[in-house]
């Protein structure tokens, strides 16, 4: 049988930010009864394609072809009515209406203008019962758990437009990242429904940072690169590793050629120790120690799980079991002032939304820290202080040296020196560099890892996240591999360990 | 807590059923409701026992509630629009002032027919409520400003029609206000009967029509609304225009019950208006709540007022506090309720 034409033919996409090129010519299609997975690392321009396709964001270049016909969405709502149905990560229903009400709202079977609830539950009870659900319409959405929810979601988009008379309703379902906060059972239940939907013909879309999950239900796949399209495969004919070597654009070989050795390896004693330490939908639970002085790097695909138990240790989220031992002394980590007051810093990877104050000057933005640690009755002298500011700005060599610079002027490797600045004047035991050398050039980067280098033969425990895999690898003692949310391995940095190996057990998951 | 977290959540088909039935009951959107309309019982047995020798048993007491409290009842039942959609409305108080002083202006001092000047007021109160729906959804600001902003207009417009108060002499209004309608065992005024047609009309629209649903949903989660495809700036428009009518609706009724008009008519009655909501039950983030429940939250103020009144020595002032007290425990009820709904 000939090739079946595509339902949805993008092509030469385009879209362009002030300053950024979120798209540059990607072509994708998608056919009837596929499920079709979007690849890519964040920032690869997913979902900058889904918001294209869903009328969300407007085109710069390229056409869209839905059924033949060319096809331009100004609106999510219009791109509804064309038959492009989009569940995002967030239930977006409302939890205070029934079930029944969720489905059909604003499309409610009406009798001259009366609201006929008999029918509207039985239709909903109905809908819900051909795709072998067993939900209870008629009780409140807040009453489900949110994977139910989900579910929801999708029938209401499955719904519209079938009871407007044209054919099935619902060409394309896109479903962006619907697994994240799911547990086991949960996706189990929501791949059922996809699986079925895809045999009634439905084009799925479907976005999820956890490989397996991709393995598990997806036909095929398109991987984005950096606002590119960098392939279109079927699904059983790419392995993981050739996968991610797609997302990441570099061939293993490759990789390990830029590895090299550098460190020094006598450690001091357990610092900092997590047992069991883990949160729904941050992180499974994980056991990890840090020695003093030893940078422990984290490896894994954004999305892995690594900023989550950075934040697990700093107590910015609550852990639900698990728990801290810092110097031998349990913390409770019920916020950051219970990890800070045990010596724990963290530089966040949002520097500029949940770090720096760009409206204060530099003195302001390094002794901010330092001055929370006292409590704000105990001003620091003003000679100590600009003194300690001096030491600092000379130290990481800031630029420009002048304490009074306002930190939303400088450049992004100097505002990041500022904030690493901020937290080190605390002398902290352990140090959390999150992606602490993302988005500066590479001089700047040069001296961030110098730095830590520096710091950890003075005895400072670091804990280290990068994206890029040579960085975590240069910089580590040991390397803790995340894969999906989940802590896999442990490898003590050495000869033998090279960016492949990190890499291979990325794909393949295996415990240490 | 470690229940939920041990039943499997979507798979196994029974325990879904029964999980969603047990969080039903706790967090059922009807229990507000309950506990005012018990509490409105509760009190009013509460004054039989005590006022028993005094008439307080007498069916026309507890009619007099309506026709004491009907102007306040359609004020609340704007109001209740406004706060299920996940507004406020400060304005209600102003613009029933304003009615009173201009419908009492036209009749007396323009001599214009009753028959006419009752539409042109409605229309007035729905024209401002339009218009400060519209300025909210337009220019995106917040309700509260809005209508605070509405609040001192229409109270201005108040003194610019007459620094003195009107007293109406009209013959018509006399009559009107004078009718009683016969239930057999006691009598309703025409104000207390035009406030139960708007409370039924009120049930209707909120539970069967579209825009009803919308009003909830849009309570419930606006963004949600929005992204479903609802016309949300319509249904927020409509929302003000209909608590604006039914300000403008009060401001007659109260009309016909003081028969004047003055500047200083219905001063803070806003206030009375949202404690009657929030007594009954609606939340005030919105989304959750029914008319009915309203009616219990004004039928609650207006008893506190005959307690007093039966028990002759408090002061007046007893209704604030008492008033207070109750908004306090009510709100706290609903907190817990929403508190105990998210787990």
């Amino acid at each position: 049988m000939a090739e079946p034409q595509p339902v949805l033919e993008m092509t030469g996409i385009v879209k362009e930010f002030p300053g950024v090129r979120a798209l540059s010519g990607v072509d994708f299609r998608l056919f009837p009864g596929e499920i079709h997975a979007l690849m890519g690392e964040n920032g690869a321009g997913k979902s900058t394609l889904i918001k294209v396709l869903t009328g969300v964001y407007s085109l710069d270049g390229g056409t869209i072809t839905l059924d033949g016909e060319s096809a331009r969405f100004g609106s999510p709502l219009q791109a509804q009515q064309a038959g492009i149905s989009t569940v995002y990560q967030e239930v977006n229903l409302c939890p205070n209406l029934s079930v029944a009400e969720n489905i059909f709202i604003g499309r409610e079977p009406t009798r001259a203008g009366r609201i006929q609830w008999k029918r509207m539950r039985k239709e909903a009870a109905e809908l819900v019962d051909r795709l072998g659900l067993d939900i209870d319409v008629a009780a409140p959405l807040s009453s489900y758990p949110l994977a139910v929810q989900q579910l929801v979601a999708i029938v209401r988009s499955v719904g519209t437009g079938a009871r407007d008379g044209a054919g099935l309703g619902t060409k394309v379902l896109v479903l962006d990242e619907p697994t994240s906060s799911l547990d086991r059972d949960e996706v189990l239940e929501l791949f059922r429904l996809m699986r079925q939907l895809r045999d009634e013909g439905v084009a799925i879309l479907f976005v999820s940072h956890f490989l397996d999950q991709i393995y598990e239900v997806c036909d095929r796949m398109t991987v984005l690169r950096n606002g590119t399209l960098v392939g279109e495969h079927l699904v059983r004919d790419l392995d993981q590793v050739g996968l991610i070597e797609l997302m990441i654009g570099k061939a293993l070989d490759q990789l390990e050629e830029l590895h090299e050795h550098q460190l020094r390896s006598d450690l001091g004693e357990t610092l900092v120790k997590a047992e069991g330490l883990g949160r729904t939908g941050g992180i499974a639970p994980f056991d990890l120690e840090i020695n003093k002085g030893e940078v422990l790097g984290l490896a894994g695909l954004l999305g892995s799980g690594r900023t989550e138990l950075a934040r697990l240790l700093f107590g910015a989220d609550q852990p639900d079991n698990g728990r801290v031992t810092i110097g031998g002394k349990q913390v409770s980590m019920s916020a950051p002032n219970d990890a800070i007051a045990a010596g724990v810093a963290f530089c966040s990877e949002n520097r500029k939304s949940e770090g720096l104050v760009p409206d204060l000057t530099v003195r302001e933005n390094i002794i901010l820290a330092l001055q929370a640690a006292r409590g704000w009755t105990r001003p620091i002298p003003a000679s100590q202080r600009d003194e300690l500011v001096a030491r600092y700005i000379k130290a990481l060599d800031i630029r420009p040296a002048d304490p009074e610079a306002r930190v939303g002027r400088l450049s992004g490797g100097n505002q990041q020196k500022v904030l690493l600045a901020r937290w080190l004047i605390t002398q902290p035991k352990l140090l959390i560099l999150d992606e602490p050398t993302r988005g500066i050039d590479i001089g700047a980067k040069t001296e961030i890892q110098k730095l830590v280098v520096s710091l950890s033969e003075d005895g400072m425990s670091v804990l280290y996240i990068a994206a890029e895999l040579e960085e975590v690898l240069r910089l580590s003692h040991t390397i803790g591999v995340l894969r999906d949310r989940r802590l896999v391995a442990r490898l003590t940095n050495g000869p033998e360990i090279t960016t492949s190996k990190i890499l291979e057990t990325i794909a393949s998951g295996e415990h240490q | 807590m470690s229940a939920t977290t041990q039943t499997p959540k979507a798979a196994p088909r029974g325990s879904t059923a029964s999980r969603a039935r047990a969080t039903r009951l706790l967090g059922d959107r009807r229990l507000p409701v309950l506990v005012t309309a018990a509490l409105f019982i509760a009190m009013y047995v509460g004054g039989l026992s005590r006022y028993q020798n005094y008439g307080f048993g007498e069916p026309q007491v507890f009619l007099n509630l309506f026709i004491d409290n009907g102007y306040l009842l359609v004020a609340a039942i704007g109001a209740t629009f406004v706060i299920m959609s996940g507004g406020i409305d400060l304005s209600v108080g102003s613009v029933i002032g304003f009615t009173t002083m201009f419908t009492a202006w036209l009749v007396e001092r323009q001599g214009l027919p009753l028959l006419l000047v009752v539409p042109l007021a409605l229309a007035v109160g729905a024209f401002g409520g339009f218009l400060m729906g519209y300025v909210i959804h337009n220019f995106e600001i917040q309700p509260f400003i809005v209508t605070l902003a509405g609040l001192f207009l229409f109270r201005g417009l108040c003194l610019v029609i007459s620094k003195e108060s009107i007293s109406i002499n009209d013959a018509s209004v006399g009559t009107l206000a004078q009718t009683r309608v016969s239930l057999g065992m006691g009598e309703l005024s025409i104000g207390a009967l035009v406030a139960l047609i708007v409370l039924a009309v009120a049930c209707y629209v909120l539970h069967y029509t579209r825009f009803g649903r919308r009003v909830y949903a849009i309570g419930g989660n606006e963004q949600s609304a929005l992204l479903m495809g609802l016309p949300l700036g319509g249904t927020k428009i409509a929302v003000y225009t209909v608590s604006g009518f039914c300000s403008a609706l009060a401001g007659l009724l109260f009309m016909l019950y003081i028969q004047s008009g003055d500047p200083l008519h219905a001063v803070g009655m806003e206030l009375d208006a949202i404690a009657a909501v929030v007594i009954g039950g609606t939340l005030l983030t919105g989304g959750s709540g029914y008319v009915l429940g309203t009616l219990f939250g004004v039928l609650v103020l207006g008893l506190i007022k005959s307690v007093i009144t039966f028990e002759g020595t408090l002061s007046s002032w007893w209704t604030k506090i008492a008033t207070g007290v109750l908004l306090c425990a009510f709100i706290l009820i609903q907190r817990t309720m929403t508190s105990r709904r998210k787990t």
